[in-house]
């Protein structure tokens, strides 16, 4: 019994002195507080994939009113901004010098041929920026569409068949839905393993642990004492970054909050557990803290789903996505936001997070006690 | 003015014994810039393959089996399941087993027979509403083919207006073309400014910093040997992804070597002047390589990576000015993808001219101030 005092009291001495050494250094608090509030505000109001304004150089070989009234369609568009010029080669000279996007080219026969119902015209955009490229390809049908329906008098986009689609989950397609659950995620790593790895690594770079293993302290209690503080940090991301998807960015939360929380919870304590073991392995501040981004940061961003689509990536990178904690976090926290308390997505995901939870800590236990010795 | 050269040299010979002598930090430098060049490249593209979805096909004509093969013949869509009924839709979108159910009626094919307008019905899972968004496009343009082909069979006018797009330097507009050149800056920046803001937070550590200062070295001399193999290592970085992205990825490149090291020599003298800023101001490892992630972080978010500099607020995309990584970007990319020259690519190399003077005249100032 005293035994079990003693060894609580020397885990609340030692989270203590943790804590104070986090509130003290105010890079700790920078990756606590700022780099979540940070990250709200620049996915929230900075990041958008909309193309606003296309500036495109027009050359209208034809000159006749109906090429003259097709350019005044895509004048008319709030997408796009027009210059003229005379011919090919100076479009393209704007578009290297950037003083325009792309190019649209409406040929000598334009007039002829539509009236023999099959006209054409050219859209020129620059390749440099395929994302783009493919926006402005997609907003060109719309003038286009509008001044043909107009002048020809027909219904301008219906075809024989329609697709009629419906986006479940996120009707408005508002790209916050899923910004702000993998927000959750990437907040958690960075705080959980990047900066965990950091604080241990340096403990063992300047040889304050070894001082701290001739005292009573055991292996366990020494790594208890380094998650709380962390653990303490994470948690107040992660509020933050779910009081913003609520008020800020009014986020749905379509499961059960206590799910969310355990989800997070788990995934918090795998990243604290790479972070620990990974500074425990190599008990270097730079290699730490490399290793921690090279496996946890990078992932959570690129390979979790979050940004890109696990499933058109090629196999063998789907088979490393596997073995990253981040793509179970990302389908959890997507899922549980938006979709709500989907069993056969959470429950596998979560058992997944739980093992390589417990995986991780009893590993750095090993890693921890074997350094001892 | 031969001897602060000699010292300078010493300085710089030390520096690289600092960073490669350890082989796990020779190790950690070369190796994540081509690990993550390949995962970038295979993984970040918003291009979609093997996407799953499932039918609800109720009509089962020869229209209906005809527009479902030429999904399942795009190598874009993957059918996983044929439904019999709306209720199973929810069970397989809510499961992420199918990112798109499409639901064909029964009068399907009696309604294009009978010249009226026929729907295809579908369901996205809006998880992630990018990926859906991309995936329904890859659908309707599936759709208009069918539409074009029907009304070439069936004897209607083909719309009036034919859209022809072509695109310059990329032809394919592979979104891997715009991807991988753009790398070179944004790995490079990633570990170069971490790099150089250890690299004196390291020795402010260890206490041999102190001992730099009582030798004859004047802080200019230190920022420039500090400066140096850092930008040599930045360069070898930025030389093993040009590398990875002509012979791995096979992206040509038709532009100058002599305009893109100029720009990128330019652009590592701007991303280690902001390292050696950040290390003037970091007291410890932690805080120097903190502070600079948290630098480095919106300034590859907000460098037109992944999204356009033009869709951002006004505010920040003033406040963007100072990102060395977004010239970096627009002309690497430039010259690698369009062959761009000086006179094309003044307005990056002016500004990273001024990023790169006022960062380290900044830190040496700094520098120059704890000393006194």
């Amino acid at each position: 019994m005293t035994g079990l005092l003693a060894k609580l009291r020397r885990i609340r001495a030692l989270t203590l002195k943790e804590t104070r050494q986090i509130l003290r250094d105010p890079s700790s608090i920078a990756i606590g507080v700022v780099f979540p509030l940070m990250m709200i505000l620049l996915f929230g109001y900075g990041l958008s994939l909309d193309v606003t304004r296309v500036s495109v150089a027009v050359v209208d070989e034809d000159a006749s009113s109906d090429s003259a009234s097709l350019i005044g369609a895509f004048q008319l568009s709030p997408y796009f901004h027009v210059t003229m010029v005379h011919s090919m080669i100076e479009a393209e000279r704007l578009v290297m010098n950037r003083k325009a996007d792309g190019a649209l080219l409406i040929p000598s026969d334009f007039t002829r041929r539509w009236h023999s119902g099959e006209a054409e015209v050219q859209i020129l955009v620059n390749g440099t920026d395929a994302n783009q490229a493919r926006i402005m390809q997609a907003y060109a049908q719309g003038p286009v569409g509008q001044w043909s329906a107009i002048h020809a008098g027909a219904s301008p986009s219906a075809g024989p068949v329609i697709v009629v689609d419906r986006m479940w989950f996120n009707e408005s397609s508002d790209s916050h839905y899923f910004l702000v659950p993998g927000l959750i995620v990437l907040v958690m790593t960075i705080i959980g393993a990047f900066l965990t790895a950091m604080v241990v690594a340096r403990e063992w770079e300047r040889g304050t642990l070894e001082a701290l293993f001739v005292t009573p302290m055991r292996a366990g209690e020494f790594l208890v004492s380094k998650f709380l503080p962390y653990f303490g940090l994470g948690m107040i991301g992660f509020v933050l970054c779910l009081m913003a998807g609520q008020f800020l960015f009014h986020v749905p939360l379509r499961g059960s909050l206590w799910l969310l929380c355990l989800a997070s919870t788990i995934y918090l304590l795998v990243a604290l557990g790479i972070g620990l073991l990974v500074s425990t392995l190599v008990k270097s501040q730079f290699l730490a803290s490399q290793l921690a981004m090279l496996l946890t940061f990078l992932p959570a961003m690129m390979l979790s789903g979050f940004l890109y689509d696990l499933r058109s990536m090629p196999a063998f990178i789907r088979g490393i996505t596997y073995a990253l904690p981040a793509r179970y976090a990302v389908a959890l926290m997507q899922t549980l936001y938006l979709a709500g308390d989907v069993g056969s997505v959470v429950w596998p995901n979560l058992g997944v997070l739980a093992a390589m939870a417990a995986g991780l800590i009893v590993a750095t236990r090993l890693a921890t006690r074997k350094q001892l010795s | 003015m031969s001897s602060s050269f000699l010292r300078i040299l010493a300085l710089i010979r030390k520096e690289f014994l600092a960073v490669l002598k350890d082989p796990r930090s020779r190790f950690i430098i070369f190796l994540p810039p081509i690990l993550q060049c390949m995962i970038f490249g295979y993984a970040a593209s918003f291009d979609l393959s093997s996407t799953p979805y499932a039918v609800l096909n109720l009509d089962n004509s020869t229209a209906s089996t005809d527009l479902l093969s030429r999904l399942d013949g795009s190598g874009v869509f993957r059918r996983q399941a044929n439904l019999y009924s709306p209720k199973d839709i929810s069970a397989w979108i809510d499961s992420s087993r199918a990112l798109l159910v499409i639901r064909i009626d029964q009068d399907f094919e009696r309604r294009l027979l009978a010249g009226e307008t026929a729907q295809v019905e579908v369901i996205a899972d809006g998880r992630n509403s990018n990926t859906a968004g991309t995936a329904l496009g890859y659908l309707e343009s599936a759709v208009d083919d069918f539409n074009s082909d029907w009304r070439s069979k069936h004897n209607q006018p083909d719309p009036p207006i034919r859209i022809v797009v072509r695109s310059w330097y990329n032809p394919n507009l592979d979104s891997r073309w715009s991807m991988i050149p753009s790398l070179i800056g944004t790995l490079t920046m990633m570990g170069t400014l971490m790099l150089t803001a250890l690299s004196v937070a390291r020795e402010r550590e260890q206490g041999t910093f102190d001992q730099l200062l009582v030798t004859p070295f004047r802080p200019f001399e230190i920022m420039v040997g500090k400066a140096v193999p850092n930008m040599v290592i930045g360069l070898s970085q930025s030389t093993t992804i040009l590398l990875v992205a002509q012979f791995w990825f096979h992206i040509p490149f038709v532009g100058s070597l002599f305009v893109l090291y100029a720009g990128l020599g330019l652009f590592l003298l701007a991303a280690v002047g902001l390292g050696l800023f950040v290390s003037s101001i970091a007291m410890t490892m932690q805080q120097a390589m903190l502070y600079a992630f948290l630098l480095v972080m919106p300034f590859a978010l907000l460098s037109g990576l992944t999204t356009p500099i033009s869709s951002m607020p006004a505010f920040l995309q003033s406040a963007m000015v100072i990102n060395p990584l977004r010239y970096a970007l627009d002309l690497t990319k430039r010259v690698y993808l369009e062959d761009a020259g000086f006179s094309q690519l003044f307005p990056d190399f002016l500004p990273l001219t001024i990023i790169g003077v006022v960062t380290l005249s900044g830190a040496a100032w700094l520098f120059s101030r704890r000393l006194a």
